[in-house]
């Protein structure tokens, strides 16, 4: 007889959650999705070689491209970071769009507000950022954790809810009058500075660094983070042993959102400066592929940012040199998403044979 | 000229990755016998019944019925052929009707909408032929056990099975449910029917069967008939070795009281009442087996003393502290150790290494973390120690659990509880699926930390294993006290009687019966 | 101020466009609930709803048919559905996370594909629509005539099909073979039901008929598509089996309340009542969660979500 409990937390399990996926996993998933995604690109009409080559090109094809890409890896670093903080515990947070809004929608207070000193109002300006996404994400944790809520249904309602008020207020009290929807710019002292001159490349890449590097310690060296994955891999186990399961669900959905809300943050500090409607491309979805690319492991976060970063600022091109809109990024990282996931479950229980007897 | 025997099993060897759970394994079954398969715990009884049922295909052998070779695609051809299988777990669901369950999977006459009436009478007239009381309009979770295994009987009679395979029925069922059990077999074996009865328990198969196949090690030991030999040449078969029957238990040397639980109350997960009104008290050197059916109260019982379900009312003390509302967080405090009794799903982390969950409760304590940061120094240092003492049969400490045997995961979760000397030990269905060795090892355990002085409470479904291991033996039907007795100062009968709720001790003798 | 209130609920316009809105909804719910009754969860709803509402237009458009769109879409649910099925039936992935990637997945596929097949001028391509369809003899009743007689042929269709699929379940072989899957997949193996074959059977429905809903949604009430048509009504669909407590009447009832509640903040919205649009639009979601609150605890199927290997022990 199934508690509770377990099923209220069951979630993720049987994803493949830190058991020893094979690190070459991610390569075939990504090198599938992009075969797949040819035979895609050849049906609307355009040569899938040209395409990838114009790819490849507008990601890395010349310093100040690189410098684009590492400034669109960023926000997808700390959100990819979000989800897997969330992940491990067994929480699936595909709310990182609406924390992402919440958090830029922070930060843009604290920026134009506060007036304070340059090396104060930074740090507050990001933090603020991080509390909401914290609290925005502290919703959907509370109501899977106590409640029993399918989290994913109420992230994604959440996330629409977070655009709509961004929306209201660019568009009513925050608007900056006698431009278009859009708030007023944040304060110069709130902004990251640019670390490569002549490229728009800002701090917010050590941001990000240190973020992967904090989240790591975290998880695998703080006896938070040993409660949290305890959480994620069994949550009535970790009830038995003295874990408040409830707690650390939300803490953990909080947590994740705090790292979404900085994603926001750190690109308005870093390059936007100002809060628009459509602030996000889609942020907080693409995290899903990354966070699953990079293995659900810190540093594998980072690189899969920096693949699906080049992707974004390579599909710009694309869009130019053969017609083939944006979107194109979405088919390949829901391809991603799926591979991984095939090849996740086919590592744990085999292919075509019998799961591995568990008695 | 001979009719070849009903069933031919011949040379069936299948293996699982890594195990070779029967290795040619053959012997034959007539018509109106009732032929047991007697073997420990992975001796690869119910691994071959699946092969015989079609769940699995058999790497190599031959399966002959009524003297033709057979070939097992799926259940639905064991099905056809006539076999039917009543599994250790059951195969219902939960939510629907005992005549849905009943004509699962069957062609219905007005297909392909279904015809629940004439099912229905048809159940009723088996139930009355083989004295299998069923109501096809029964909703299943609402039935006790043992009516739901005779729901089990019918649905395999319902598909015309002229063979019927028992996978362990009666590991769930009260002494005067086994004796019934036992009257339905001899009726079906009367009416021409082959039965297929699993057990590893020899009084059992020494009271029902004609012949007895012996599995060890996936190996078939010899086919005996059951009048010709006694249990203790049965279980030389199935053990490979001398096996003692009693073992040698010092007197109790009681102590200062540990426990006091009185007027407790404890909701179920079906928002029943679980436990009503237990009062008992546990004192230091002593060993309480819980005794009773599987379900009547036992697990809701220990999860409250282990602060894992709140108690509806009553009380609960421990060492002389009165406890409210308390949390499992608690027991590390209290120095309370719990092996539950859901080992995989509730002692361990399959997926944290063996170091890893030797700290599951001490994780956030010294030596093990310094300021909320783990050390992981000394959580490897405590893995090694402990893999040592406790004899953990793993390449590492760093391997997943779930790499580990059932005894060997055993193994870890008493490491972990028992290495803090505690108090009181609360042991659920220690020895669940264990083998004799592993059994062994964690009845030694135990015994230890009673002359040590530790109070430990013993839930087991077993009688002979209550009754050989504990000082005092509490039986619950229904989440209530039905008799405090001592092993040696009551028979099985008796204890059978009140397991079953039909003998009852009186509210005076539960007032005498609280203390040691 | 009554007096707007009064006119504003008590209207056939709102009756109208209630039903009007459900039906797309309870079109995906109906599907989601087929195969979350033989245990697997369709969090992939949207998804199947867009790639349906995509292929009705594009085949509409080009055929000049708004039939032959419906049909196109038919196919396309299905196919979505077998790949789906592929994912999580065969190779056992996790369901939740498969089903974030397949919605990812086709909100691309239909951006790529709508650019492909009508260029940048979508404003300018209306495809032909489907007719609304007058119950003769009916449509003329006075008051509740035009209100509840004069619409798509699918609206009467999904509330046939609502009641259609609870005698599936309860009074037929194969709804029973359906709710022994989604509870004990086990047990419906050793009677010899094939658990992979009622699962794939039950998820290929449910992508046919997310793909209906789509297809009313671009072919039915619009005579368009737009990327993200769609707005989470796959979501909501998901929720209202939930809340319907996963049976086909509570599903009905749950989905007539979400398209009562879009209904209503359109209706508020031409009303031009002072409350920014943008709360508005937002009010079915916030509808949505409140609904999955009140409700509490719904228990879904007890093998709901995972995975299922054949003889496995």
């Amino acid at each position: 007889m199934k508690s509770g409990l377990s099923k209220r937390l069951e979630g993720l399990r049987s994803i493949g959650l830190g058991q020893a996926l094979s690190w070459t996993l991610p390569i075939w998933a990504v090198l599938i999705a992009f075969l797949v995604g040819s035979v895609i690109i050849a049906g609307a009409g355009a040569n899938p070689i040209q395409a990838y080559a114009a790819l490849f090109r507008g990601a890395v094809g010349n310093g100040g491209l690189v410098a684009t890409t590492l400034v669109k890896s960023i926000p997808l670093m700390l959100a990819g970071l979000s989800v897997v903080l969330a992940y491990r515990a067994s929480v699936f947070n595909i709310g990182g769009e609406g924390q992402i809004y919440m958090g830029a929608l922070f930060a843009v207070w604290g920026g134009t507000l506060l007036h304070l000193p340059a090396g104060v109002h930074l740090p507050i300006v990001l933090a603020l950022g991080m509390v909401g996404g914290f609290l925005w994400s502290a919703i959907p944790g509370y109501l899977k954790a106590a409640r029993g809520f399918n989290e994913v249904i109420v992230t994604i309602f959440m996330n629409y809810i977070a655009v709509a008020i961004v929306s209201y207020l660019v568009h009513g009290p925050m608007r900056e009058s006698g431009w278009n929807y859009q708030s007023r710019a944040v304060d110069e002292s709130a902004r990251l500075p640019i670390i490569l001159p002549g490229t728009s490349l800002h701090l917010g890449l050590v941001v990000a660094l240190a973020a992967a590097v904090l989240a790591h310690i975290l998880l695998f060296h703080t006896t938070l983070g040993y409660r949290l994955r305890m959480v994620g891999f069994n949550a009535e186990a970790a009830r038995y042993a003295g874990v408040k399961v409830t707690l650390i669900t939300v803490l953990a959905m909080a947590l994740s959102g705090a790292l979404a809300g900085l994603a926001g943050a750190v690109e308005i500090a870093g390059v936007q400066f100002r809060l628009l409607e459509g602030f996000s491309p889609g942020w907080g979805f693409d995290a899903i592929a990354v966070a699953l690319v990079g293995q659900l492991h810190p540093a594998g976060v980072l690189l899969a940012a920096l693949f699906f970063g080049a992707l974004r600022t390579g599909a710009n091109s694309m869009q130019t040199a053969v017609g083939l809109p944006m979107v194109v990024v979405q088919v390949i990282q829901g391809l991603t998403v799926l591979f991984m996931m095939i090849g996740a479950a086919v590592q744990h229980y085999g292919l075509w044979r019998p799961a591995r007897r568990e008695k | 000229m001979t009719t070849p025997p009903f069933l031919q099993i011949e040379e069936i060897t299948k293996t699982f990755p890594g195990v070779v759970a029967n290795d040619k394994v053959s012997f034959d079954v007539a018509a109106g016998e009732i032929h047991a398969l007697l073997g420990e715990n992975g001796a690869g009884k119910t691994t071959l019944v699946s092969t015989l049922y079609g769940l699995h295909r058999p790497d190599s052998g031959r399966i002959r019925l009524r003297g033709k070779e057979i070939t097992l695609r799926s259940s639905r051809d064991a099905i056809a052929l006539g076999i039917g299988m009543v599994h250790q777990h059951f195969m219902l669901v939960q939510p629907l009707t005992v005549a849905e369950n009943i004509v699962l999977g069957m062609r219905s006459p007005r297909e392909p909408l279904l015809s629940l009436g004439p099912a229905s009478q048809e159940i009723e007239r088996l139930s009355r032929t083989y004295g299998l009381e069923v109501d096809p309009a029964a909703q299943v979770w609402q039935l006790s056990v043992g009516m739901q295994q005779r729901v089990e009987i019918v649905k395999a009679l319902y598909r015309g099975a002229d063979l019927l395979i028992l996978d362990e029925p009666t590991a769930v069922l009260t002494p005067q449910e086994i004796h019934e059990l036992f009257n339905v077999l001899r009726r079906l074996k009367a009416e021409g029917h082959a039965v297929i009865f699993i057990s590893h328990k020899l009084d059992e198969v020494m009271a029902i069967s004609d012949r007895v196949t012996v599995l060890r090690d996936g190996r078939v030991v010899n086919t005996v008939a059951t009048a010709g030999t006694d249990k203790a040449a049965l279980a030389r078969m199935m053990v490979g070795r001398e096996v003692l029957f009693q073992f040698d238990k010092p007197p109790a040397q009681l102590g200062d009281a540990v426990l006091n639980v009185r007027d407790l109350c404890v909701m179920g997960n079906r928002r029943q009442m679980a436990v009503r009104d237990v009062s008992f008290d546990l004192r230091r050197g002593e060993i309480l087996g819980v005794a009773g059916v599987d379900g009547n109260g036992q697990s809701e019982l220990v999860e409250a003393i282990a602060g894992l379900r709140p108690a509806a009312s009553g009380q609960i003390s421990i060492n002389g502290r009165a406890l409210a509302a308390f949390q499992p967080s608690d027991l590390l405090d209290l120095n309370v150790a719990h092996i539950p009794q859901d080992r995989q799903r509730v002692g361990l982390v399959m997926d944290f290494s063996v170091s890893e969950n030797l700290v599951a409760r001490l994780f956030s304590l010294l030596p093990f973390a310094r300021s909320g940061f783990l050390q992981w120094k000394a959580i490897r240092e405590n893995a090694d120690g402990r893999i040592k003492e406790f004899d953990i049969r793993a390449p590492n400490s760093e391997v997943k659990a779930r790499s580990l045997s059932g005894g060997n995961q055993q193994k870890v979760i008493l490491a972990r509880e028992l290495s803090r000397a505690p108090d009181l030990i609360l042991a659920s269905q220690p020895t669940r699926g264990l083998d004799v060795g592993a059994t062994e090892f964690v009845e030694g355990r135990l015994l230890e930390q009673r002359a040590r002085g530790a109070a430990i409470i013993y839930v087991s479904t077993e009688l002979e294993e209550i009754l050989s291991l504990s000082d005092r033996v509490m039986v619950l039907h229904r989440g209530e006290i039905m008799g405090m007795v001592r092993p040696g100062e009551v028979t099985e009968e008796e204890m059978g009687l009140m397991m079953a709720g039909e003998k009852r001790m009186t509210a005076q003798e539960k007032m005498e019966a609280r203390q040691s | 101020m009554l007096e707007t209130l009064q006119q504003l609920l008590w209207s056939g316009d709102l009756i109208y466009a209630t039903l009007r809105l459900t039906t797309p909804l309870l079109f995906a719910a109906l599907g989601g609930l087929m195969c979350e009754r033989a245990g697997v969860l369709n969090i992939g709803l949207e998804g199947m709803m867009l790639g349906g509402a995509l292929t009705a237009y594009v085949v509409a458009l080009r055929m000049g048919n708004p039939w032959l769109g419906i049909l196109a879409a038919l196919f396309v649910g299905a196919i979505t559905g077998l790949l789906f099925a592929v994912v999580v039936v065969t190779f056992r992935a996790n369901q939740i996370v498969s089903a974030v990637g397949m919605n990812i997945l086709m909100l691309g596929l239909t951006g790529v594909a709508l650019r492909a097949a009508v260029g940048l001028s979508i404003g300018q391509s209306p495809a032909p629509t489907i007719p609304i369809w007058e119950i003769p003899g009916l449509a003329g009743l006075p008051l509740i005539g035009p209100v509840l007689f004069a619409h798509l042929p699918f609206v009467y269709l999904v509330f046939v099909l609502a009641g259609a699929m609870a005698f599936i379940f309860y009074r037929t072989t194969w709804g029973l073979a359906i709710r022994a899957v989604g509870e004990n997949p086990r047990a419906a193996e050793t009677v010899g039901i094939d658990v992979i074959r009622v699962r794939y059977a039950t998820v290929v429905w449910s992508g046919i008929f997310a793909a209906v809903g789509g297809a009313i949604l671009s072919i039915g009430y619009l005579n368009t598509f737009q990327e993200g048509l769609t707005a989470g009504r796959g979501f909501i669909a998901f929720s209202a089996i939930i809340f319907g407590r996963y049976t086909p009447l509570g599903t009905l009832l749950a989905s007539l309340l979400f398209g009562f509640t879009d209904a209503l903040q359109l209706r508020i919205q031409a009303f031009g009542v002072q409350i920014p649009y943008q709360f508005l639009v937002v009010l079915p979601y916030i509808v949505t969660l409140l609904a999955l609150f009140v409700a509490g605890r719904s228990k879904g199927p007890a093998a709901s979500g995972l995975p299922y290997a054949p003889g496995e022990e």
